[in-house]
């Protein structure tokens, strides 16, 4: 099908194929619909489950609060989709416009929506990660296993990688009274997401609720016992650690190895895509008909200097989504671009962590109000004198306003008072991110690529 | 019944812990816990569905998205458009 | 414009619809006259100061020069009681509030409101049941006969105030809620001294109540605030005493008018009342609904700018007053289609009704089950009620803005 004036045909008789059951797909595959499209549809995922909500896996389940197999996600509407589930993608063929599956079937489109996401980046050995007891945590059936594991009441829980989901999970094991060792490359939990100065903070909430937190560490080799159970992890500074369970949470990688040779730009980075979420091939020209959205996508953003950002962030994958589906279905002229400040939460220790923007690219922090001692702050990043990220513990009812400082590019420091400024909030402090050229665990926001001068601009979203 | 709450625009204002206790619960002053699919599957009952209903309704930011069993959607994120 | 906008919209002879005024008044999003205060009435500007932190409640941060007609007279040390969390910033404010919280909702109470249906359901049915014996059906105060007595019923209960005592606090809640009023003619001296003295008559029943209390606590509120000892410690007497006083006003005197104003708007629109007694679920909607359409707090007078600040390209600045017109909001038509339309299946329904941000009403989930009930109860029970006066006679305050009386005739009480 071509797109000359075609649109109308595509609508009512396309054929669109979506590559990625989870949230970003369901998302999208709803908003098609709801834009009325009539055509076929077809969902493939690699998991063999209907789309299912991720955030609670680390929270609500591993707390035993809720069963892993309910968190299948609520649906907006009726897809009428073909579902292609348990079935992985394994090739793509541009020119044909044919996505291979699995099992060694192919499905062709019109238009096609890649939103396959990442997976848990996995212990680099493999035997060693092949040991029981070792998990990973980012699926259903991971959450399923872990949690089992948690409720049997294991000696000590090891954690690789102190990011957000490594945090979540030695909170959720505390709670749960076991022993939990944290063992983090990087200086502070979070320092790669938010800096050292709230990294300190987040290190003083594992100590308080008793993690037994280990920062400049690395875990070298993991050891098993005669039975194949992981019995004992060694540590960088020659020590040895006992643990039952081993939670490996170093990050995600991109599930793009299926689009090797198809001549789509897809990398270990994700698939570049322009702020229309239309898919670069390799020779960096965009292409008319794959469509990108969610953790897999690496889009250009006006407010971050044109940066392609990769965002695994549970709000963007439903905004990208959305403006990928209604771009797939409009004229040129009528596409929008995907603009959406990067915002995120965790909930850990009891405390509510919400960030907006790019804290990461911050240089500078000011605790604009309340206390760190107190775990109730709002802290706004600066980047070359302009407000560029921000984050709240316990105090998002404010985070709007920051939000919206960070869409006018306002000055950093910020000149006037607050509430509740405190003394630790009467200057500036260096943000302390970790070099980036050092791999950390768990920034949700990976920037890459082309920068141009940093411009000053305004960014004013329409109110929808 | 399933549910999710966008927590992007939860404020942590706890109306739907305190309308429906058996689903949502506050973690702390700020974090939301809920059940993402409460209720026996099939038919909830009556009570559970009227308490989420009056939860779903009553928050102030709208964040929370609800399918019925019977497959009728309720409000959802981004209510304003 | 005319100049006298606000004290148009503050004139007595307004009180029963002052939307139009509110339609004028949104055309310059944020007003001032140049000697009062800046007054924002315009959907999302008033949504974003309500999550501006360089706005403030405590009115010790207002420039002395700038002028509020609806200040409340007197100054910190005249007043018996200290100010409320409703008058703090943070940290004071959340510290407060939290504790408040603590014996009242999630995470460490998430069942007391829950569990106070069973009372509400009882003190609906005798209330109704109350009216069907005197058996006056030809003219019934809906105000004195139930939007009144029942959430005052229920506060009383939450704060384990004993019933008997209940008339008493009519009368000096009835005058503190005045104290909000900006009557123009009344005499301010007088004014002064009647809150004055109510405050103090009060402050030394609540006191007399918390000693009791502290000494036999009996798992009321009252008894949690007065021993209660969380991670914040303990409320000194004082505190406890001005978080009792703010329960017990605003419990009184905002939740009658959202019961009074929702009845009012549904004998307004008899079709949506004949739905809601066929389908009571249709409450909860209806109350969201009527919190946009007819909020019961008008407008948040006592905010103050602690910088210069922007709003919608008016500079404020810094110490202004700023007053926050909630009901105006609600009706702006850049946020919401048709906002003069009573609409109880809309959707989009993202109001103002209960505030936002922090300050954000602290009882709302108790009100809105109040709200659904009554009027879902007094929509099955009623026979062909009628409104015998519209519009009704009106309290004179327009900041907490509702008819003083609901005269109306039914055919009779269904059981």
């Amino acid at each position: 099908m071509t797109v000359d004036g075609s649109l109308e045909r595509l609508k009512r008789e396309g054929r669109i194929v979506v590559v990625g059951a989870s949230l970003a797909g369901l998302r999208a595959a709803e908003t098609m619909r709801e834009k009325g499209f009539t055509g076929s549809l077809t969902m493939i995922g690699d998991e063999p489950y209907e789309p299912y909500d991720r955030p609670p896996l680390s929270k609500q389940v591993l707390l035993g609060r809720a069963g892993p197999e309910r968190t299948a996600l609520p649906r907006r509407r009726d897809i009428e989709a073909a579902w292609r589930l348990g079935v992985p993608a394994t090739g793509l063929d541009m020119a044909a416009r044919r996505v291979r599956l699995a099992d060694g079937d192919e499905v062709e489109y019109d238009r096609l929506l890649i939103a396959t996401g990442v997976r848990a980046r996995p212990w680099p050995q493999a035997d060693e990660a092949a040991l029981d007891g070792v998990f990973v945590l980012r699926t259903r059936d991971d959450a399923a296993a872990l949690e089992q594991k948690l409720a049997a009441g294991p000696g000590r829980v090891l954690v690789i990688g102190a990011g957000f989901t490594g945090s979540e999970i030695a909170s959720a094991c505390r709670e749960r009274g076991l022993p939990v060792t944290v063992a983090e490359r990087g200086a502070a939990p979070l320092v790669g997401a938010l800096g050292g100065v709230v990294g300190e903070v987040a290190a003083e909430m594992h100590r308080e609720h008793g993690v037994d937190l280990r920062t400049g560490i690395m875990v070298t080799r993991l050891e098993g016992d005669a039975t194949g159970r992981v019995r004992v992890a060694h540590l960088s500074d020659g020590t040895t650690l006992e643990a039952d369970v081993v939670v490996v949470s170093l990050g995600a990688m991109r599930n793009t190895e299926w689009l090797a040779g198809s001549g789509l730009g897809a990398g270990p980075r994700g698939i570049a895509c322009d702020a229309g979420c239309r898919a670069f091939d390799i020779r960096g020209i965009v292409t008319d008909d794959i469509y990108v959205a969610g953790d897999v996508a690496r889009s250009p953003h006006a407010l971050f200097g044109y940066q392609f950002l990769s965002l695994e962030h549970w709000g963007n994958a439903v905004a990208q989504a959305e403006t990928a589906a209604h771009n797939m279905l409009s004229e040129s002229a009528d596409r929008r671009p995907h603009l959406w400040v990067p915002a995120f939460w965790s909930s850990q220790f009891g405390v509510n962590i919400k960030s907006v923007g790019v804290p990461s690219m911050g240089t500078e922090i000011l605790i604009a109000q309340g206390s760190r001692d107190e775990r109730r702050f709002t802290g706004v990043y600066g980047y070359q004198g302009r407000v560029i990220g921000a984050v709240t513990f316990d105090q998002s009812r404010w985070l709007q306003f920051y939000e919206r400082l960070i869409e006018e590019t306002a000055p950093f420091p910020p000149t006037f008072t607050t509430v509740d400024r405190r003394p630790e909030g009467n200057r500036p402090m260096p943000a302390d991110f970790p070099d980036p050229s050092v791999p950390t665990h768990g920034p949700t926001i990976t920037l890459s690529g082309y920068s141009p001068a940093d411009r000053r601009m305004t960014f004013t979203p329409a109110h929808h | 019944m399933r549910l999710v709450v966008d927590l992007n625009r939860c404020q942590g204002y706890a109306q739907c812990a305190f309308l429906a206790p058996e689903v949502f619960a506050m973690h702390g002053e700020e974090s939301l816990l809920y059940d993402p699919n409460p209720g026996t599957d099939g038919e909830a009952d009556a009570e559970l569905r009227e308490n989420v209903t009056r939860a779903v309704a009553a928050c102030p930011v709208r964040a929370i998205l609800l399918e019925l069993a019977d497959g009728r959607a309720g409000d959802g994120p981004g209510g304003a458009s | 414009m005319t100049q006298d906008i606000l004290r148009q919209i503050l004139d007595y002879s307004n009180r029963a619809d002052p939307y139009p005024l509110y339609k004028e008044l949104r055309r310059t999003p944020v007003y001032h006259d140049g000697s009062g205060p800046f007054v924002v009435s315009t959907y999302y500007e008033i949504q974003a100061l309500l999550h501006d932190p360089r706005i403030s409640s405590d009115a010790r941060n207002l420039a002395s020069n700038a002028a509020d007609p609806l200040a409340e007279p007197g100054g910190e040390e005249e007043t018996v009681l200290p100010p409320s969390f409703l008058k703090l910033d943070p940290p004071e404010h959340d510290r407060l509030r939290r504790m408040t919280n603590r014996p009242f909702g999630p995470p460490h109470s998430p069942h007391r409101v829950h569990d106070m249906r069973g009372d509400l359901h009882e003190i609906v049915k005798g209330l109704i049941d109350r009216i069907a014996e005197n058996g006056n059906a030809e003219r019934i105060d809906l105000v004195e006969e139930f939007s009144y007595p029942f959430p005052v019923t229920v506060i009383c209960r939450l704060l384990g105030v004993p019933p008997e005592d209940e008339a008493r606090f009519h009368v000096w809640a009835d005058t503190l809620a005045a104290s909000l009023d900006p009557d123009p003619d009344a005499d301010p001296k007088e004014r002064e001294r009647r809150t004055h003295d109510s405050r103090m008559e009060l402050g030394m029943y609540l006191s007399g109540l918390i000693e009791e209390r502290r000494k036999n606590p009996t798992g009321d509120m009252l008894s949690e605030l007065a021993t209660g000892n969380g991670p914040d410690g303990t409320m000194t007497t004082m505190e406890v005493l001005s978080t009792a006083a703010l329960l017990l006003i605003a419990g009184h005197e905002t939740t009658v008018n959202l019961i009074t104003n929702g009845m009012l708007t549904l004998l307004r629109f008899p079709e949506v009342l004949d739905r809601l007694r066929e389908e009571p679920e249709l409450s909860v909607n209806l109350v969201e609904e009527l919190l946009r359409y007819e909020p019961p707090v008008q407008l948040v007078p006592q905010r103050s700018t602690l910088a210069d600040i922007e709003v919608a390209g008016v500079s404020i600045p810094k110490g202004a007053s700023l007053w926050l017109v909630l009901a105006a909001g609600n009706r702006d038509p850049l946020r919401f289609e048709d906002p003069d339309r009573f609409d109880p299946d809309r959707e989009d329904i993202q109001h103002l009704g209960l505030g936002s941000g922090i300050h954000s009403c602290f009882g709302a989930p108790l009100a809105r089950q109040e709200a659904q009930l009554a009027l879902s109860e007094l929509a099955r029970r009623l026979e062909n009620p009628r409104l015998l006066a519209d519009p009704p006679p009106y309290r004179q305050n327009a900041v907490l803005r509702g008819p003083r009386h609901l005269p109306i005739a039914v055919d009779g009480i269904r059981p």
